[in-house]
């Protein structure tokens, strides 16, 4: 009975609370705005590189905190 | 012997609270051992307060403004999210910013993997590792004042010590070219001074990890019959990684900061060649005095590190966990 309903529990977390793929994403933005923040392409991506950055680090700073 | 150490130091704990004033002792003696503890660490959390946080809050608080060092006593004006629109609409802080790219790129790969060869080397023990190791270690003791100054006479055309030794090897003639003075050699001019001072650095760090590696993982891949390419790449890269990943850490947050051997080298130039993001904000805060757009420049970096460096911590703790 408790085994089945921690799975349950477990189940029903939504994808946005979970930790391991919001951390990913968040790393994911890090890294793209890093690469916008260096790149010698496009100065439109340079302008939008510190709000994907931003974006990033504090989704990271959040997401980390959430439970495994 | 060792008895008479131990009683000595059974005893250090009563000599020091007998010697304490009384006064004193009845004030601590009512105070919870986290009391103490927040007593000790005070004094710390106080003078980080005071030089790290209050200037990083303070350069927050400026990057919305138009301050300006210059004029102190002006009235200052709230102009919002302008600094950093102005400075990410810039063409000339973007090439700054790719030099630093360069640079950084290049002067970690490099270190890397000089660094880790000497490291390698010296930790199979020949004869005189120990003074080679001290030998190597010396660029990185000296102040960059000094390389920097050492270094500009090493590149000079006519008496430089690299153009005759690049000479000796290559045959092209000593003052046929300038390396600080030419467009395409000047950032490699800095890129192999860094080299030179900072590999010692990633060098120690890789020998930490290869010393930490032990012995009887080579024994038992020894006994499995393992060639001694595949105990490298199976067992002294995987396990030598998280300090590798460390040194390139520490460097890369170090070189995107670079400011002193650039000043000394080239001080940016020839033209812009070799300006780097501290240079370039360094100009616009006490060159061109716009100290708040400066301010902005120097937040946008901060998050670029401090982003990088999340992402970077939580790959090594992988690979730790591995």
């Amino acid at each position: 009975m408790t085994i089945e309903s921690t799975i349950t529990t477990k189940r029903k977390r939504p994808f946005f609370l979970r930790r391991g793929p919001m951390e990913n994403i968040a790393t994911g933005l890090i890294a793209l705005g890093f690469l916008m923040l260096f790149q010698p392409f496009a100065l439109v991506l340079y302008t939008w590189s510190l709000v994907t950055l931003l974006a990033g680090t504090l989704m990271f700073i959040v997401v980390s905190k959430f439970p495994e | 012997m060792i008895n008479s150490d131990t009683t000595i130091l059974e005893k250090e704990p009563e000599r020091a609270a007998a010697s304490t004033p009384a006064s004193l002792a009845r004030r601590i003696g009512g105070l919870s051992d986290r009391a103490i503890a927040w007593l000790f660490i005070t004094p710390t959390i106080a003078l980080l307060l005071a030089i790290n946080i209050f200037p990083l809050i303070w350069a927050i608080r400026l990057s919305f403004t138009n301050y300006r060092a210059n004029r102190p006593n002006a009235v200052l004006e709230n102009v919002g999210l302008q600094n950093y629109q102005r400075v990410l609409t810039d063409s000339d802080i973007w090439i700054a910013m790719q030099t630093t790219a360069h640079f950084v790129f290049w002067t970690i790969l490099l270190q890397t993997l000089i660094g880790f060869s000497l490291a390698y080397l010296i930790d199979r023990k020949f004869r005189g590792h120990a003074f080679w190791t001290t030998v190597i270690l010396i660029p990185m003791m000296l102040s960059p004042a000094v390389v920097g100054n050492f270094w500009r006479f090493l590149y000079q055309p006519q008496i430089g010590l690299f153009n005759y030794i690049v000479s000796f090897i290559t045959g092209v003639p000593p003052s046929s070219f300038e390396m600080l003075g030419s467009v395409s050699l000047a950032p490699w001019s800095i890129i192999i001074v860094d080299t030179w001072m900072w590999t010692p650095y990633v060098m120690l760090i890789c020998l930490a990890g290869l010393r930490s590696i032990p012995d009887y993982i080579y024994e038992a891949a020894e006994v499995d019959r393992a060639s001694a390419w595949r105990q490298f790449w199976s067992i002294t890269i995987p396990m030598a990684l998280p300090f590798i990943m460390l040194a390139v850490l520490f460097r890369g947050i170090e070189n995107f900061k670079m400011f002193d051997m650039v000043m000394l080298l080239t001080g940016g130039g020839p033209g812009s060649t070799t300006e780097v993001a501290s240079i370039t904000l360094k100009r616009e805060a006490f060159e061109s005095w716009r100290t708040g757009r400066a301010s902005a420049f120097a937040i946008i970096l901060f998050v670029a590190v401090f982003g990088l460096a999340n992402i970077y911590v939580k790959a090594l703790n992988r690979v730790k966990q591995r």
